[in-house]
């Protein structure tokens, strides 16, 4: 059975059709690519899988379980994390804390406990802080954890962004264009990292993205969207022979 | 590496109570030499902490309030009627004191609540219109209230004292615009230091712990916290409710420093309001230590320099543009990260001592 199962799913804002019977299978473990050329509707499947969106129609199960038209609070809740193409960091909090941040549901002391600083408050933070240098250590930002998120640079924010979503313990991980801006050193960089998430974490990926030497490169399967509807789906080394798909991606 | 952390935010939070017990400490001398400016010591402390509790929502939950001095009012009000109608019942001073303080924190909490649960489910900057009508609300609705209590029990009217009905031995505790009377002054300036420093405290400590980073990170990014399984209104309620109580403090704190207290426009209303805002914005948003010296120095400065008396206002001005300056222009930031960080490096040893102490503590292994 797959982890993520989405049935034709749908969404319009106003007159645009911007999702249209759009299906995908995502196995357990898998690193799963969504492409697509600009304004195809990557972005608002995501939207639509974290309950940014409420789809028009559709369903989407997450490990057997009907998650459609949950909160994106819920969805996370449920096991699905993400990150943004425009990086959304908390800019004014250090690198720890916006891990730290992203542990949140998964330590709990209350407000009591943390403005008198019980014993509870130290033991859980002290747990919270080893956890969050731990996810730090994997993308080898351990030394920046006192910078401010908005002082890093370009590269790190985005590994930042990573590691505050794995801190939630998600079952699938939404990448949104994670070699965005990034040098082609920094983008292959990135596919190690990416490659080594699935294996430490045991991580399911679903990732968009533009770079077809990184797509190409650790994508099982693709999924290709244009004007809202699915053009092609399958194997990558397949899926990237397809004319059809040339023709759109390359704009011949 | 993690302890470094931990004590460099230690480190910072001391530096703040050291700032905070000079203040009091000048103030404390300033206060002996006039009576007049005696006078403003426990005013002074009571504006403190409503500078630092509306910081709570406009510095690190990042809503605009216009009405923090609505919250200070209910405090006020609350009190004071509480303590002059349980005079009677609770002989002793400081219980009785210590309950009132708490009657005005609760009963400005539960209002903020209230206010807040409808507001802060809606984005944008409706908050701040709301809690703007709210001030003006509240101040018009205390001066339409009577309030008194006889031997049957509480009596409220909002006519006149007349159809109150009290008997013969009826008190009158509020007279609508004549304000509460009959106070007990339970209030000094020790008690204020007192409370500012709990104030900060709990404000500071709330920003160190979880519930504080949820709040920052939807100050940050709301869609970005929601991603992280953050629930917005809850965290938004919880800042609110928090900085509402704290303001309801010092408005209790401030009603038993004097006999007799009217909900005027200059004590209450938006003026009020907006001279707290001032207080956040020129002493840095969001900066806790900020907010307690422009409290302190732009309400002492218009007493302190009485003896310009023209050139008063002119020197008052100034003084606000320097402040302005100094806050938020950028070379005057960058000379302030390095006089924290070499402060910090002094506080070093005396912190380090301090931590190994009370970890030996903690681990039995001691020295
Ligand atoms: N909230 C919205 N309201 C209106 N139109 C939207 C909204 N979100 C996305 N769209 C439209 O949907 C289409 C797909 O956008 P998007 O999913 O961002 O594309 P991409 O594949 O580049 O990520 C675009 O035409 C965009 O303008
Ligand atoms: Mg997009």
């Amino acid at each position: 059975m797959a982890l993520l199962d989405v049935q034709n799913l749908g969404i319009s804002f106003g007159g645009l059709r911007a999702v249209d019977d759009f299906h995908l299978q995502v196995k357990k473990g898998q690193l799963y690519g969504l492409i697509g050329p600009n304004g195809a509707g990557k972005t608002t499947v995501f939207n639509l899988l974290t309950g940014v969106y409420k789809p028009s129609e559709g369903i989407i199960r997450l490990d057997g379980e009907d998650i459609t038209g949950r909160s994106n609070i819920e969805i996370n809740k449920a096991g699905i994390a993400r990150t943004f193409q425009n990086i959304r960091l908390f800019k004014d909090q250090t690198v720890l804390d916006n891990v730290k941040i992203g542990l949140h549901n998964r330590f709990h002391y209350n407000t009591f406990e943390g403005i008198f600083r019980l014993p509870r408050y130290r033991k859980i933070e002290k747990k919270m802080e080893e956890k969050a240098m731990e996810l730090l250590e994997v993308f080898e930002l351990e030394k920046e954890k006192d910078y401010l998120a908005s002082n890093l640079p370009y590269g790190k924010q985005r590994k930042l962004e990573i590691a505050r979503a794995l801190a939630t313990d998600p079952k699938l991980l939404l990448l949104d264009e994670p070699a965005a801006g990034m040098n082609p050193n920094e983008t292959h960089e990135l596919m190690e990292t990416i490659r080594f998430i699935r294996e430490k974490f045991d991580m399911t990926i679903l990732l968009i993205e533009h770079d077809m030497k990184l797509v190409s490169g650790i994508c099982e399967e693709l999924t290709v969207l244009n004007f809202g509807s699915i053009l092609c789906q399958g194997e990558t080394e397949k899926v990237l022979q397809n004319p059809e798909v040339i023709k759109a991606y390359l704009g011949e | 590496m993690k302890k470094l952390r931990l004590s460099r935010q230690g480190r910072s939070d001391l530096i703040t109570y050291g700032i905070i017990l000079l203040l009091c400490l000048i103030l404390f001398l300033i206060g002996q030499s006039s009576y007049q400016l005696q006078g403003l010591l426990v005013p002074v402390c009571a504006q403190i902490m409503l500078a630092v509790s509306l910081n709570l929502t406009v510095g690190i939950l990042g809503e605009l309030s216009l009405g923090h001095a609505g919250f200070m009012c209910i405090g006020t009000f609350m009190g004071a009627s509480f303590s002059i109608y349980m005079e009677q019942f609770i002989p002793i001073p400081a219980l009785r004191f210590f309950l009132a303080l708490l009657i005005g924190a609760l009963s400005a909490g539960i209002m903020g609540f209230l206010i807040g649960l409808p507001v802060l489910r809606l984005k944008g900057d409706y908050l701040a219109i709301v809690t703007l009508a709210f001030g003006e609300i509240i101040k018009n609705l205390i001066n339409m209230v009577y309030l008194g209590y006889d031997s049957s029990g509480l009596h409220f009217s909002m006519n006149d004292t007349a159809s109150l009905g009290l008997a013969e031995d009826g008190v009158v505790i509020i007279k609508g615009p004549q304000g509460v009377t009959g106070t007990p002054t339970d209030s000094n300036f020790g008690i204020g230091i007192l409370l500012v420093l709990l104030t900060v405290f709990i404000v500071l400590n709330l920003v160190h712990s979880r519930d504080g980073r949820a709040i920052m990170a939807i100050r940050d990014n709301e869609i970005a916290a929601e991603s992280v399984g953050i629930h917005i209104t809850k965290y938004k309620l919880m800042a609110f409710t928090i900085s509402a109580a704290l303001a309801g403090l010092a408005g209790s704190f401030y009603a038993h420093n004097y006999n007799n207290i009217k909900a005027s426009t200059n004590n209450f209303g938006y003026n009020m309001s907006i001279m707290i805002l001032v207080f956040v914005v020129l002493g840095g948003i969001g900066s806790i230590r900020g907010s307690v010296i422009a409290a302190t120095i732009l309400y002492m400065l218009p007493e302190v320099l009485r003896f310009m008396s023209q050139y008063r206002m002119l020197v008052y001005a100034i003084v606000l543009i320097v402040m302005m300056l100094f806050t938020w222009s950028p070379k005057a930031q960058a000379w302030k990260a390095v006089q924290l960080a070499k402060c910090r490096k002094r506080l070093r040893p005396l912190t380090d001592r301090f931590r190994k102490k009370s970890s030996g503590h903690m681990t039995g292994e001691g020295e």
